[in-house]
């Protein structure tokens, strides 16, 4: 089935203060679509104005929000979850075509993730309680959560809506306001969303600000009335946003990415079932979402006395790869999400030649006849070592690179042999053997058995340069609140000191 | 004895760099790694991102030190690096965004002859 192209606005604007602002200066910049290379509406070119402007409303707001009940809080998030259940389509079609990503995704997986997140923070919040200890029997020790105020959130691209999510439901259950940055590539689907739930939230609860990084962005990241930084992106900017949070004294969490390994034991291949499905579906992993994604499987270690067999089939699964129109229910792999991506990818794929990594399949760009100006390529298997650059750098793009390992050391080794440390797989039919590799790898993410789920309660951060903090789960919501102690003395009598 | 560069610039990028250093002064270079516009060079005015002893200096590039991570260049030594120009709608904080350009890494190996006589790199600021 192919699903019908989105509809859109000519132009959107900044939401600050519960109202849909032109940006201060006027200036708008054109959002286009990776899937056909058109441009698909105006968007805000906002400034350090914007920003303030929004700080502001949030703060206002802020004064009532922090004494809303945890009850009032959490039935807004599940009347959040219930209107982007309701217009559950139209989003995974807005989503699809802004970011170029394949419909099954969106309609399976990003926005049933979106509501999911939301009714997780909102029944969180009901369930859990602060500590009290009974110190002494006059004296009693309280551990209260309260919100840090106005926090500066900035969301990547890959998933619009849902990394969105991620930020914004914990951070309005903890009680805080939120000033939110979408990515300048993939700003309509957040806008669309608040389209559809402005209504349910008080003004300036949350506040949407377009524009570019270093004239938006930078702004919010080192405003003096922001509490609280939380990013997902690049090294480099990552370093700015400590920088500026280090000028202001205050709180950042950091998303970075990674070369997340996937780890395949001799054992997947011991009996020809449906286990070893899976496991080569766990392979082709780092398909989804064309590769654009921080934990993409990007480096895959195979026990050598499987590798032939292991590959042999691999890479036919990898040749099976659907690519096409984004729309269409049965493709399975879409466009790149803008062309300095798409250039970025394809100058990764001549490095990893011209450092010799063998091709396997793909290793190109792909052309789509119904869209050839779209941001497309060839899922690509390269074989290699661990120290080649296409095997220590985040592509993000349908790139994996494949090496082997003698032993549990050796694949080790090579597993934390990089920067990074966000997600990494393991496969095996030998639970010892799980925990033994489990435990040894340094990520935030280990996978068993599985790749790519991402239930809300389960967390997901960074090891190494793979940032700082974690999200989803609840232990997120402590990287938007204070813990305040209320020590009480029911005692009558002095101290006796002075 | 010819040193050999480790980063270079085409033309395009250093027209791109002429036109930002027009409007915002100093400009410097900082390769970046990671997630989404990581693996990008981040072009940044001069004095804002703190340069320290973790980073390393490639080189000037038109006029800017083209700095890299300490532990990042353990993995990109071997490699030369041209920073070009390409159309784009990147994120990020890199200066050249807003007008709808983007820098580019391109890479190649060093040639043995190269390899033998690379100009040495520092770590630091440039003017340390």
């Amino acid at each position: 089935m192919i699903y019908p192209k989105p509809q859109f606005r000519e132009r959107y604007e900044n939401f600050i203060g519960g109202q849909w602002m032109p940006p201060i200066g006027n200036a708008y910049f054109d959002d286009v679509s990776p899937v056909d290379g058109s441009v698909i509406a105006a968007v805000p070119r906002s400034t350090e104005k914007d920003i303030d402007c929004a700080v502001s409303a949030a703060e206002k707001a802020f004064q009532s929000w922090r004494n809303t009940s945890a009850s009032e809080r959490s039935n807004i998030l599940f009347r959040i979850a219930q209107r982007i259940e309701d217009n559950f389509e139209e989003l995974a079609r807005i989503e699809c075509w802004e970011n170029g990503k394949p419909i099954r995704e969106t309609l399976t997986a990003d926005i049933p993730l979106v509501i999911d997140h939301f009714r997780y923070f909102g029944s969180v919040i009901r369930a859990e309680a602060g500590d009290v200890s009974d110190l002494d029997p006059t004296t009693v020790s309280m551990e209260i959560h309260e919100p840090l105020g106005v926090v500066g959130q900035i969301i990547p691209w890959n998933f619009p809506i849902l990394m969105a999510a991620w930020k914004l439901a914990p951070a309005l259950a903890a009680g805080n306001c939120v000033v939110l940055k979408p990515a300048e590539q993939t700003p309509v689907s957040i806008l669309a969303v608040m389209e559809m739930i402005s209504d349910l939230l008080p003004p300036g609860v949350v506040n949407v600000v377009n524009g570019f990084g270093p004239e938006a962005g930078k702004p919010l990241a080192s405003h003096p009335r922001v509490r609280k930084i939380a990013f997902t992106g690049e090294t480099t900017t990552g370093r700015l946003i400590m920088q500026y949070a280090s000028e202001n004294l205050i709180p950042v969490t950091l998303e970075l990415g990674g070369k997340s390994p996937n780890i395949f034991f001799a054992s997947v291949m011991e009996s020809d079932d449906s286990f070893l499905d899976k496991a080569l579906e766990g392979f082709t992993m780092f398909a989804l979402n064309q590769g654009e994604v921080c934990t993409c499987p990007s480096r895959a270690l195979i026990q050598e006395n499987i590798y032939d067999e292991f590959m042999e089939r691999a890479i036919k699964r990898v040749q099976a790869i659907k690519l096409g129109d984004p729309l269409d229910s049965t493709t399975m792999m879409g466009a790149q999400a803008s062309n300095d991506q798409y250039q970025k990818i394809l100058n990764y794929l001549d490095i990893g030649k011209k450092e010799g990594a063998k091709v396997l399949t793909g290793g190109g760009p792909a052309k789509i006849e119904k869209y050839p100006n779209g941001f497309y390529i060839q899922p690509t298997i390269l074989e290699g070592h661990n120290k080649m650059r296409v095997f220590q750098e985040e592509i993000f793009g349908p790139v994996v690179s494949v090496t082997t390992f003698k032993d549990e050391d050796e694949a080790l080794e090579i597993a934390n042999d990089t920067l990074y440390g966000l997600g990494a797989g393991v496969w095996s039919r030998d639970m010892h053997q799980v925990q033994t590799i489990t435990r040894g790898i340094e990520a935030g993410r280990v996978w068993v058995n599985c790749y790519h789920l991402y239930p809300a309660n389960a967390s997901f951060g960074g090891y190494k340069h793979s940032g700082i903090g974690r999200e989803t789960h609840k232990y997120v919501l402590n990287h938007y609140r204070h813990v305040k102690n209320v020590l009480i003395s029911f005692g009558k009598k002095p101290l006796g000191l002075f | 004895m010819t040193e050999y560069p480790r980063v270079e610039i085409t033309k395009r990028a250093s027209e791109l760099v002429d036109r930002l250093r027009e409007q915002h002064g100093e400009l410097i270079f900082h390769q970046s790694g990671g997630c989404c516009d990581g693996s990008s060079p981040m072009c940044l005015k001069k004095g804002d991102l703190r340069i320290g002893a973790q980073d390393v200096l490639l080189g000037e590039i038109h006029g800017c030190p083209f700095y890299m991570s300490a532990a990042q260049f353990e993995y990109w030594k071997h490699t030369h690096l041209t920073i070009d120009v390409t159309e784009g709608r990147g994120s990020s904080f890199s200066l050249e965004i807003p007008l709808g350009l983007r820098f580019v890494t391109k890479s190649r190996l060093f040639t043995e002859e190269e390899a033998k006589a690379l100009k040495p790199v520092r770590t630091g600021d440039a003017k340390a």
